[in-house]
């Protein structure tokens, strides 16, 4: 039997055991297919978790923010095509930040331009997390998030690549974004990450220290995409094997530093 | 189980119900609100067959948390006609062959009806990305693209 809690504030609603309700596009299929897996919904109206908020260490962004809503954010361009590749119209005025940090493999291809972003999620009680951190400990954590904080960056230094069976819509084969922090591959300090490679988003750390090292041409692109499954740890599923991802995921890395879409 | 009462607007009209506890909309809308216009295909957001207009914009029933629309304005497919008169987007289905078995139909309008009133003009992409979240096992989706294009082009000058 489900029982729904409803909170005004954020911190009291963490203190209660139970499941947030972000957008709901994953626990209630939960909720209409395992009920009996679920006791407690949690749900808050807390006005903050809708916020979209400038301040000097960058956007804070509420928890629960839709993918609609980013996309529509004069702040958040440099985000909109990464909420835009995210399910379809209706899906997106539903799906939230929140639910999509928690979202299980493949899902999560916003939480992937997050983590290339180098964001920080704040928690109810305070607490601040880094992007690695948080996914390091997601699946033993228990609380609540209300916000994401995204640093300003200027749009060219982020690139963002789906790889899905169909378009428009599908799930993700895999997902990449890059933050290039001069904005083309000619300056040091990329981030890569990749979404659907393993259990959370991961950076992949080889392939951004090849391209730190490597000369800033094709050839450095070439040895960074070489190695850019070392620390990655695809599965199998419905949409693609371990071996397929394995195998393209150069490709798409190469495709994606080159700025195709 | 407890029961909950919520009130919203259904289609114009002040509505109250009683909802149970993790309840989804569609299924209260279905049982407790009596209107069958959207459909239950997958209740687990794949199909779009259960895609409602909440304060104007395409949610889908099966995975909105009932209790979520108090105080909401919701739109069904039932509300579309005007009286005996279709709605420009349902004579277009209807005449575009847009429909066949029709059990994607009211999700599609719905989707439709969201899009034409935000952009009252749009361009064949722009249709396809609005439906892309609906699933039509008989049309191939040509006659509903068609039909909405079609639909754009009669409600000229009014809104959708
Ligand atoms: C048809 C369909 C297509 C989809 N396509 C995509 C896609 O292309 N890309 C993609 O990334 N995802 C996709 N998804 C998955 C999902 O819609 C998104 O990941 C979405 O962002 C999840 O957010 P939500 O608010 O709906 O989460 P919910 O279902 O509300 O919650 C998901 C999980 O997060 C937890 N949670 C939510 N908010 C918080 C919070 N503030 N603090 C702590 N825990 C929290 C919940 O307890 C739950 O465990 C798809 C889903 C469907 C049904
Ligand atoms: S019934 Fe809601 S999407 Fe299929
Ligand atoms: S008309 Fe049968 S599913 Fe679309």
């Amino acid at each position: 039997m489900i029982e729904v809690h409803t909170f005004s504030q954020a911190a009291e609603a963490a203190r209660t055991p139970g499941h947030i309700l972000g957008g709901g596009t994953l626990l209630m299929r939960q909720v209409n297919y395992a009920p009996q897996t679920i006791e407690k919904l949690i749900r808050v109206t807390d006005p903050e978790l809708q916020e979209i908020r400038a301040d000097s260490t960058g956007i804070r962004i509420g928890a629960g923010v839709t993918m609609a809503s980013i996309i529509n954010h004069p702040d958040l361009s440099v985000l909109a095509p990464v909420a835009r590749a995210i399910g379809a119209p209706a899906l997106r005025n539903m799906a939230t930040v929140g639910g999509n940090l928690f979202a299980p493999h493949p899902y999560g291809d916003l939480a992937v331009a997050l983590l290339a972003l180098d964001a920080f999620v704040i928690w109810s009680d305070g607490r601040e997390e880094d992007m690695e951190t948080f996914f390091q400990g997601r699946e033993r954590t228990r609380g609540m998030v209300t916000h994401v904080v995204v640093p300003r960056v200027q749009s060219g230094q982020l690139r963002f690549r789906k790889v899905s069976r169909t378009r428009p819509k599908g799930i993700s084969v895999m997902s990449i974004a890059v933050y290039l922090p001069g904005g083309s591959l000619s300056g040091r300090g990329a981030r890569i990450a990749f979404g659907a490679m393993g259990p959370t988003p991961l950076r992949a750390k080889a392939a951004e220290a090849a391209l730190e090292n490597g000369a800033m041409d094709a050839s450095g692109v070439a040895a960074a995409c070489s190695v850019c499954g070392h620390g990655l740890a695809p599965q199998d599923d419905a949409l693609a094997s371990a071996w397929y991802r394995n195998e393209v995921a150069p490709v798409h890395l190469r495709r994606c530093l080159e700025g195709e879409t | 189980m407890a029961k909950r009462p919520i009130s919203f607007t259904l289609n114009g009209t002040e509505t109250g119900i009683f909802v149970n506890e993790g309840q989804n909309l569609l299924e209260a809308l279905r049982r407790e609100a009596g209107d069958l216009s959207p459909k239950f295909g997958c209740g687990q957001g794949t199909c779009g067959a259960c895609t409602i207009l909440i304060d104007g914009a395409p949610h889908l029933g099966c995975l909105t948390l009932a209790e979520a629309a108090q105080g909401r304005s919701i739109e069904t497919t039932s509300g579309l006609a005007d009286g005996p008169d279709l709605h420009p987007l349902q004579r277009a289905f209807m005449e575009g062959f847009a429909a066949q078995c029709g059990f994607c139909t009211s999700g599609m309008l719905m989707a439709a009806k969201a899009l034409l009133v935000t952009n009252p003009h749009p361009t064949r992409d722009e249709v396809i990305e609005a439906i892309s979240g609906n699933l039509c096992r008989c049309t191939g989706y040509e006659p509903i693209v068609d039909a909405i294009l079609d639909a754009a082009i009669r409600l000229q000058g009014r809104v959708a």
